[in-house]
């Protein structure tokens, strides 16, 4: 199966103060994929599934991985305006857009700001709203191996686990994590990875269909916050996978791969 | 050469369990309040408050405070209202703040006013250092890590400016913001009290104090990578255009004096005893990593030579023994016949213009601080004065740390100017 092995372009986007790092890979309808708060994940299988039906497209947020640092950008609604922007520049309109955690965050303000640009949204395990129970997981005090440990049910049942938590990460592996912990630092410290206002914004979002993912067993951002996602989102669904945490991307990607692919075509 | 007293006023407290050597090593940020006993605090506030005032009799120059928050190691969470108490009870001696954090104050106006406020109450004797703070200070007040370096030179310029400049003005800036500034106290000191920055890790904050001209203060590091630290502001200071002294230059480090080397050693040992301080080396207690990895706290790349021996020793493997750091002068404890010695050697090799001995710290008691500050006062400090004024060197309350001027030449030269410049 070439799918197995399909491999991504990287090219440079240019924004006014400097460049983003953004992977490409398969044909089709545009489908943008936001990482979340360690920066991106590498090229997993969901991403390989995902090339083969849809053209992907994996940037790395302003100030993670390779992409350029922006000293002006001190909340995740300031990237959002970014990427509009770099949406608004490809000439790129009536997107499906998928957040993971943090990035799931970002996906949510952007559809709140410019509602007409996308005509799907899937939020993964988003962060950016305050649960009423329950608290969202502190990845500031804890350290980003630890963070990722905490990120699935059973580590040792999920197959990609040592691909993104190496046993012994290397040196590089370990900078880009303290990397991305940084940026995430610079833009979500205060109040802790959620905005206030996120949930009254996003009532607006009347028409955008939005599907909701989470793993049952979230031990990063509590089930709550996915609640008060879906009833500030009108029309939108949640859908829990059970025996997953955090990341069902990675934990269970069978069955997220067809909840996802069921939504998205 | 200015000589000051410093202890990081530990809570002491055997029953708590956590006691260093005679007890469980405290861990980074894992300790709960909930053992802290009413008594036994108020019993310790005013105990160090009352060495403080007999330092100052046995001829200190400066009474040394320093602020840490939610850890038992250091009492000190608001410095400033220690500095106040000192204001009003003590007479001479400078009250040196080493220092406020500056990027937790969401509010520095309040600073100003509270400096001030010192300031006029102890009739200009205070010094106020400012600090970055370690991760354990913008946890406890949640401070953004990220922005800790730019809040910290914002904040001191903002307080300068709040200091010298008539109000009200305006500040826009990108993490204060005031559209009326204009503090009804303005210190006693003109132009200000002086400034001066405490550290041990930040290659950042040694080359901005030597661009500010501001003393640096190394504290309780070893000599040879304290003298590299120094070099790097002497590099900064010569591509700004002059040439630091003993005035730029403090060094704080454990010093004890007792009636016998017996004594001395028995008591010097209570310096690694106590409750675990993650500066006091050979008791540093155990670290927690995530804390030393707070996102974005400290530029990566960018340390000092003493980094590696403030940081890395944490933990246990690469602690220094008591004895390891009696050989190599860290720890210096003795009668005052065998300390003076030691000390000049410390003088001769770091050349600081001002110098802080930390005593009366660990699980030592306030008869063993009483008994080393008289025989300092007594033997000690008429000593060091004599091996400091033969080796040139001089305080920045003597030389002026920007110009390396002496201040009896600034003051022959404009009469008018220095009204109230730092010195008696």
């Amino acid at each position: 199966m070439a799918g197995e092995f399909s491999q991504f372009e990287e090219q440079e986007i240019m924004i006014p103060e400097g460049k983003l790092q953004m992977r490409i890979a398969g044909e089709g309808e545009p489908l943008l994929l936001l990482h979340g708060e360690l920066g991106f994940p590498g090229w997993m299988k969901y991403h390989r599934a995902l090339s083969e039906q849809f053209r992907v497209m994996a940037p790395s947020h302003p100030g993670y991985d390779g992409s350029d640092r922006l000293d002006w950008a001190m909340h995740v609604s300031d990237l959002a305006g970014v990427y509009l922007q770099v949406l608004d520049d490809l000439e790129l309109s009536g997107i499906k857009m998928v957040g993971f955690s943090m990035g799931g965050w970002l996906a949510a303000e952007m559809a709140a700001m410019d509602p007409g640009k996308f005509s799907k949204l899937v939020l993964v395990g988003p962060m950016g709203v305050k649960p009423e129970e329950g608290e969202i997981y502190d990845l500031f005090l804890n350290l980003a191996t630890e963070f990722l440990e905490e990120s699935f049910l059973d580590p040792n049942l999920v197959e990609e686990y040592a691909t993104l938590r190496p046993d012994e990460p290397s040196p590089e592996q370990e900078e880009l994590w303290e990397v991305g912990r940084e940026q995430s630092a610079r833009l979500a410290w205060k109040p802790f990875m959620y905005n206030p206002t996120l949930p009254y914004l996003l009532r607006r979002l009347k028409t955008l269909q939005t599907l909701i993912v989470s793993g049952k067993q979230d031990s990063i951002v509590p089930i709550d916050s996915m609640r008060i996602y879906n009833e500030s989102i009108p029309g939108s669904s949640l859908s829990l996978i059970d025996q997953s945490g955090h990341r069902p991307e990675i934990e269970k990607p069978e069955e997220f791969l067809k909840l996802l692919i069921n939504f998205l075509k | 050469m200015f000589i000051g007293h410093f202890t990081e006023r530990p809570y002491q407290d055997p029953k708590s369990g956590y006691f260093g050597a005679t007890g469980k090593s405290i861990k980074d940020l894992t300790v709960s309040n909930d053992i802290y006993d009413p008594m036994l605090g108020s019993d310790l506030y005013n105990r160090y408050l009352d060495e403080k005032i007999y330092a100052e009799e046995m001829g200190f120059d400066g009474l040394m405070l320093n602020e840490h928050h939610s850890s038992p190691f250091c009492m000190g969470s608001t410095v400033n209202v220690e500095a106040s108490i000192l204001a009003r009870i003590t007479n001479k001696a400078k009250i040196v703040l080493l220092g406020n954090v500056l990027p937790i104050w969401d509010d520095p106006l309040w600073l100003v006013e509270q400096l001030a406020t010192i300031d006029m109450i102890s009739k200009g004797r205070l010094v106020s250092g400012w600090v970055r703070g370690t991760a354990r200070e913008s946890v406890a007040h949640n401070s953004p890590p990220a922005y800790n370096w730019e809040r910290f030179q914002e904040a001191h310029e903002f307080i300068i400016k709040a200091w010298t400049e008539p109000g009200p003005f305006r500040w826009e800036g990108k993490h204060y913001q005031y559209r009326y500034v204009n503090p009804w106290v303005r210190p006693y000191q003109k132009p200000h009290p002086p400034i001066m920055l405490p550290g041990v890790v930040s290659r950042d904050s040694v080359m901005w104090a030597a661009r500010q001209r501001i003393p640096y203060i190394m504290l309780a590091t070893q000599l040879e990578p304290t003298r590299q630290s120094f070099e790097v502001y002497k590099e900064t200071a010569r591509e700004e255009g002059y040439e630091a002294g003993p005035q730029n230059f403090g060094y704080l480090w454990k010093v004890h004096v007792d009636e016998t080397e017996e004594l001395a050693e028995e008591v010097a040992r209570k310096f690694v005893q106590g409750p675990s301080n993650p500066f006091n080396a050979g008791n540093e207690g155990t670290a927690n990593p995530a804390l030393n990895k707070l996102p974005g706290m400290t530029s990566r790349r960018r340390t000092l030579p003493t980094a590696q021996v403030a940081t890395a020793n944490r933990g246990g493997q690469l602690s220094r023994s008591f004895e390891d750091q009696v050989s190599d002068h860290t720890i210096i404890s003795g009668t005052p016949k065998t300390v003076i010695p030691k000390i000049r050697h410390v003088l001769e090799y770091l050349r600081p213009g001002s110098v802080f001995f930390w005593d009366g710290d660990g699980a030592m008691t306030h008869d063993d601080q009483m008994r080393s500050l008289r025989l300092m006062g007594e033997e000690v400090l008429p000593a060091v004065r004599e091996i400091a004024d033969e080796l040139g060197l001089d305080s920045p309350f003597e030389v002026d740390p920007k110009t390396g001027k002496s201040f009896d030449v600034i003051e022959s030269e404009s009469a008018d100017e220095i009204a109230a410049t730092p010195g008696d």
